[in-house]
């Protein structure tokens, strides 16, 4: 245990305190305060002050009090036994501190972020005498059901890998590997750390090109996230942001996903952690715990702690994407990150730019949203960190810094509408106010999957919903019942679309999630009849007799009837719809 | 990371604690300043003697070598620089707890103010610890109300925090009223307790919520912490904690359910801009500190229930919009953090329409777990959604109808004005004693619904319409 003193508190100012500090004291480096030991990162030093953020309440500390050096910067444990764990913002186990302190976090409690006592079963790849490079693989543990944790060497550790562990069951300290650098040798165990404030390094960036199959419709089909894209989504609240994150944290096509609870509420993460080992993944068919790693830090625990959350997620990500993984992060909210680093700024006397908010806020930004990112990595493989950023501003009002200075580094926005959250329309992805800069990029794929028909597709039913905005203008000044059954066809197609095909019930069983293949033939059935019904229409039908098809209560339920496994029956629909309105435009009323 | 081991506290600190200090430097608001005094620490309790007998407690908020910043709950008028005198208790403001709280009342800083003696009992910390997320039970149990609109609209769990987003003159008191007589768990029959903070409120607004809670029979399980409209208003900056220490300690340590009602929060939010202000931190929107939003989260996250226990804590918060504005800092933050909310509106009020809860601005987040097949009815979710679906259009068509006029409109587009009059006058509109069933509720809404065609309902499944619709 180290006993350098670094300093005294001088002054204490909520969660940032002064301390009086020697030479010694580093920057960003980690101490412990006063008696308890309280976990704190060294943010300034000036002359013979240092400011440290302490990342615990700091109730009863008191000038004079010693701060203590460790020498390293605020690191996370990177090894097996993080998958299906939950961790607080500083990477400190939350069911550990559950079985040592009881039911309520007190302060001054320290545990390993992962379990020293845990054996896991070690697999080499790799056979010494070998020469070795950085981030290369050496060898496997069976994490979890879903994930194979590739043991991984340290980015900075290259040379020759002269001893490695025979085939067993190691403690993730026992050393598994030798390697002679050029420095020495440095022994090699199944965990490693790494500074949450640095991002882990990779060979090359990568274009986009696959999209992250989300399931939800409004935005596989018209607001696309590619693999190793970056989204924000901003709304009010209880407009849908957290649901939208679960959805898509149970859902997304990502090999591991990582939870950012950043200072929401304590049940939401509750439901996470009940829901999620029951539910299984589309795609493994194993349970979706097995994939997820959850970092919460509730609103009512230390602000500082919350500062670093986002950091500690997506450092963790790095670390599964450098194995060759493609890795989701969803932080949710990280306007109540803006708002601990706004709170920290202004304890510590800097001058605040807009609505109080610290000036280098967009830097921040800049750099977490940069951590994401489709790469090739130190060992050579593709892989993806694809970040979904929620965003709270005040007032539901999108004008506000963070909503702003986020849109600058995304490129993906999805818009949720307080008017659709309201008439219970969900997702409340606003159609109007969203966009997505991936749609090229993915479109290839796409293309692929649908017979070269979803370009087309997806620009016949934009224009669809371009015409209805316009048409709505006029109907808000003189109701609907003056205008032609051609342009009353593109309102009722406009709403039908909206009512089968966007909105998506998240609680629904066979509606949660939607594969790519039914989201195609579903938007097809509606442009299908589309087309089908301007003809009739042209042809003299009246829409009132459309309308009483019974392809079109079909058309309105198909999201429910027909399940992801029931691909033939939406063919069958879309014959049906095919047929029922074409006798219309032959043979005219 | 190295884990250290906690050294044991330095004997002479509790002695040093209780030294005393004569003179203070600075007194501005409800903020004294401090020199020359050793060993004391951030956010610990503080007396302060007026120099003529009278003691008032206080808290640091900053802290320094040498120097302390405190705010003064009863205020500071009266002190002078010289005379007064302050002793740092070396601890956090605490009240007691114990079963003889039920029944009592106490000020907004936990001390007796009904005459009777302090109880004997545990002293607790009123900032409380955070709960570990692990050790949360989520929320599930529906409370029926016997209020339609709550029930069958925004329900209600057991462990919730829903707050009562009202505007000056509207009938939030009532409601809160009728909930707490009517609330209960169908077919159980658990021990429950009301725990009351008033902050700011008036006097007689106070006696209008302990006359209705007697009225209901609860009175001795009753406990309430009372800052009223002229007590110091930084005093309020404790009184949702005392209460809340006390529903915790009634909850789990006692197992019972409990429901807190905090009103008003934005009295609360004023105190706590107030201090902000007087010690010129930089403000956020409208003058509230920066950190209002994680404040008010040390509040409201104070609710739930946690595994292995008993008892659960209900929160029902009111919070006034001030101009009946829902994008006000105070109503805007509390929406983000607590699990939906009941916003009552002025036109429905203006109309007659008891209670006035807004149609579409109001939701209940935890409803979901809490309704369906074994705990209210199978068709309530999708019964909830329609009429949401039916009464948003219903706006749509009062907005079209003011500029096209009435005559103008579809036939359809007439159906659901008479709907949407029906939906209010029949459904969201009862007795301020009527206690509806959930069944009561839910066949009120098919009654309600079958006013619209049924090639409009298209979030009922056809079992739904014909088990229910037009019966
Ligand atoms: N896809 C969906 N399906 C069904 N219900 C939904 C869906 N999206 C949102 N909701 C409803 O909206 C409510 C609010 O959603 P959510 O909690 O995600 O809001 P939020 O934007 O995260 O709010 P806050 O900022 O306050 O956290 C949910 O409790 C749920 O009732
Ligand atoms: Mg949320």
């Amino acid at each position: 245990m180290s006993e350098r003193i670094v300093g005294t508190v001088k002054r204490v100012v909520g969660p940032v305190i002064e301390a009086v500090c020697t030479d010694d004291a580093e920057m960003l480096e980690l101490v412990y305060v006063g008696e308890h030991r309280l976990i704190g990162e060294v943010v300034r030093i000036r002359q013979r002050s240092a400011w440290v953020q302490v990342y615990e309440d700091t109730t009863g500390l008191r000038p004079g009090a010693p701060v203590y050096g460790t020498g390293e910067p605020l690191s996370v444990e990177l090894g097996p036994g993080l998958v299906g764990g939950i961790y607080d913002g500083v990477q400190r186990p939350l069911d550990v501190l559950r079985a040592r302190t009881g039911d309520f976090i007190s302060k001054g409690v320290h545990a390993p972020a992962i379990d020293r006592d845990k054996r896991w079963h070690f697999v080499p790849q790799v056979q010494a005498p070998c020469p070795v490079t950085g981030g290369m693989v050496i060898g496997a543990v069976r994490e979890t059901d879903a994930i194979l944790h590739k043991i991984m060497l340290p980015p900075s550790v290259a040379g020759e890998l002269i001893h490695i562990a025979t085939e067993g069951d190691y403690l993730v300290e026992d050393v598994i590997g030798r390697v002679r650098t050029v420095e020495g040798e440095t022994d090699v165990t199944l965990f490693q750390r790494w500074p949450v404030r640095v991002s882990r390094p990779y060979a090359e960036r990568l274009p986009q090109s696959q999209p992250l199959i989300t399931g939800q419709r409004v935005v596989d089909t018209l607001f696309p996230v590619a693999r190793g894209g970056v989204v924000v989504v901003p709304g009010g609240f209880g407009t849908g942001k957290t649901m939208i994150q679960h959805a898509l944290a149970k859902w997304c096509d990502a090999d591991l996903v990582v939870y950012i609870g950043c200072g929401e509420r304590g049940n939401e993460m509750t439901e996470v952690l009940t829901d999620f080992p029951k539910l299984i993944d589309p795609r493994t068919g194993k349970s979706l715990m097995d994939r997820t790693i959850l970092i919460a830090n509730t609103s009512n625990m230390p602000v500082a702690a919350r500062e670093a959350s986002i950091y500690t997620g997506i450092t963790i990500a790095e670390y599964f994407r450098d194995m060759g993984y493609s890795v989701a992060v969803m932080a949710d909210s990280t306007s109540r990150w803006a708002e601990a680093l706004r709170e920290l700024s202004g304890r510590m006397e800097e001058m605040p730019a807009d609505e109080g908010f610290p000036a280098y806020l967009p830097t921040r930004l800049a750099e977490f949203y940069e951590r994401a990112g489709m790469v090739k990595t130190l060992a050579g493989d593709e892989a993806s960190i694809t970040t979904i950023g929620a965003v709270s501003p005040p007032g539901g009002d999108f004008s506000e810094p963070v909503t702003q200075h986020t849109k600058r580094f995304i490129r993906t926005f999805w818009a949720l509408d307080k008017q659709l959250a309201n008439a219970r329309h969900y997702p409340a992805i606003s159609w109007r106010d969203s966009y997505s800069e991936y749609v090229d990029d993915v479109s290839e794929w796409w293309e692929k999957k649908t017979h070269g028909e979803w370009r087309s597709l997806r620009a016949g039913i934009l224009s669809i919903m371009q015409r209805e905005a316009r048409l709505e203008r006029v109907v808000k000044l003189v109701g609907a019942d003056v205008l032609p059954d051609s342009q009353r066809l593109v309102l009722d197609v406009a709403s039908l679309f909206k009512n089968a095909f966007l909105q998506q019930n998240a609680y629904d069983k066979v509606d949660a999630f939607c594969v790519a293949e039914k989201q195609y033939l579903m938007l097809k059935i509606i442009i299908v009849y589309y087309e089908h019904a301007t003809e009739a229409i042209a042809h003299g039908t009246a829409l009132a007799t459309l309308n009483k098809l019974d392809v079109m209560r079909d058309m309105m339920q198909m999201k429910f009837e027909c399940g992801n496994e029931d691909i033939p029956k939406l063919r069958d629909l879309l014959a049906r719809v095919e047929r029922a309105v074409r006798e219309y435009s032959n043979t005219p009323a | 990371m190295n884990t250290p081991t906690p050294q044991p506290e330095r004997p002479d600190d509790r002695l040093l604690d209780r030294r005393e200090y004569v003179g203070v430097t600075e007194v501005s608001g409800p903020i004294v300043a401090l020199n020359g005094i050793h060993n004391v620490g951030y956010n610990e309790l503080v007396e302060i003697g007026d120099g003529r007998g009278n003691l008032r407690l206080g808290m640091t908020l900053e802290v320094s070598e040498g120097a302390a910043i405190a705010q003064v709950f009863e205020g500071t008028s009266g002190l002078r620089l010289s005379s007064t005198r302050v002793r740092f208790r070396g601890e956090p403001l605490t009240i007691t707890v114990s079963p003889e709280i039920l029944g009592r009342a106490f000020d907004g800083l936990g001390r007796p103010a009904d005459g009777s003696p302090e109880p004997s009992g545990e002293e607790r910390d009123v900032n409380g610890l955070p709960v570990n997320p692990t050790a949360r039970d989520y929320p599930r149990k529906f409370i029926q109300t016997g209020i339609s609109a709550i029930d069958g609209m925004n329900t209600l769990v057991r462990g919730q925090k829903l707050p009562i987003f009202s505007g000056s003159g509207l009938p939030h008191r009532q409601i809160v009223a009728q909930i707490t007589r009517q609330a209960k768990i169908v077919g159980e029959d658990a021990p429950f307790a009301v725990v009351f903070a008033g902050m700011g409120i008036k006097h007689d607004e106070a006696m209008f919520y302990l006359r209705s809670f007697e009225e209901s029979g609860a009175m001795g399980r009753v406990v309430a912490y009372l800052s009223l409209a002229d007590a110091p208003s930084v005093e309020r900056r404790i009184t949702p904690r005392a209460a809340l220490t006390a529903a915790e300690y009634l909850a789990f340590d006692l197992g019972m359910h409990v429901l807190v009602i905090l009103t008003d929060m934005t009295n609360y939010c004023e105190a706590l801009r107030e201090i902000s202000t007087q010690r010129q931190e930089i403000p956020s929107r409208k003058g509230y500190p920066g950190y209002l939003y994680s404040d008010l989260a040390s509040i409201y996250e104070r609710a739930g229930m946690i595994i292995g226990r008993q008892g659960s804590i209900t929160q029902v918060p009111v919070v006034s919009m001030p101009n009946d504005d829902i994008s006000h800092p105070v109503p805007d933050l509390s929406g983000y953090i607590t699990e939906g909310q009941i916003v009552l509106e002025r036109d429905l009020d203006q109309r007659g329409i008891y209670p006035p809860i807004a149609g579409l601005p109001s939701l209940s987040r935890l409803m979901k777990d809490g309704i369906g097949e074994g705990m209210t009815r199978a068709d309530h979710a999708h019964l909830a959604s329609q009429l949401f679906a039916g009464y948003a259009q219903v706006k749509n068509i009062r907005a079209l109808a003011s500029v096209i006029g009435e005559e103008e409109l579809s036939t359809l587009d007439q159906t659901y004005l008479q709907f949407g009059e029906t939906f209010e006058r029949k459904f969201l509109s009862q007795g301020i004693d009527e206690d509806r069933s959930i069944t009561q509720t839910l066949d009120l809404g098919w009654e309600v619904l079958s006013v619209l065609p049924r090639e409009e309902l298209h979030r009922i499944t056809e079992e739904e319409i014909r088990k229910y619709y037009g019966k």
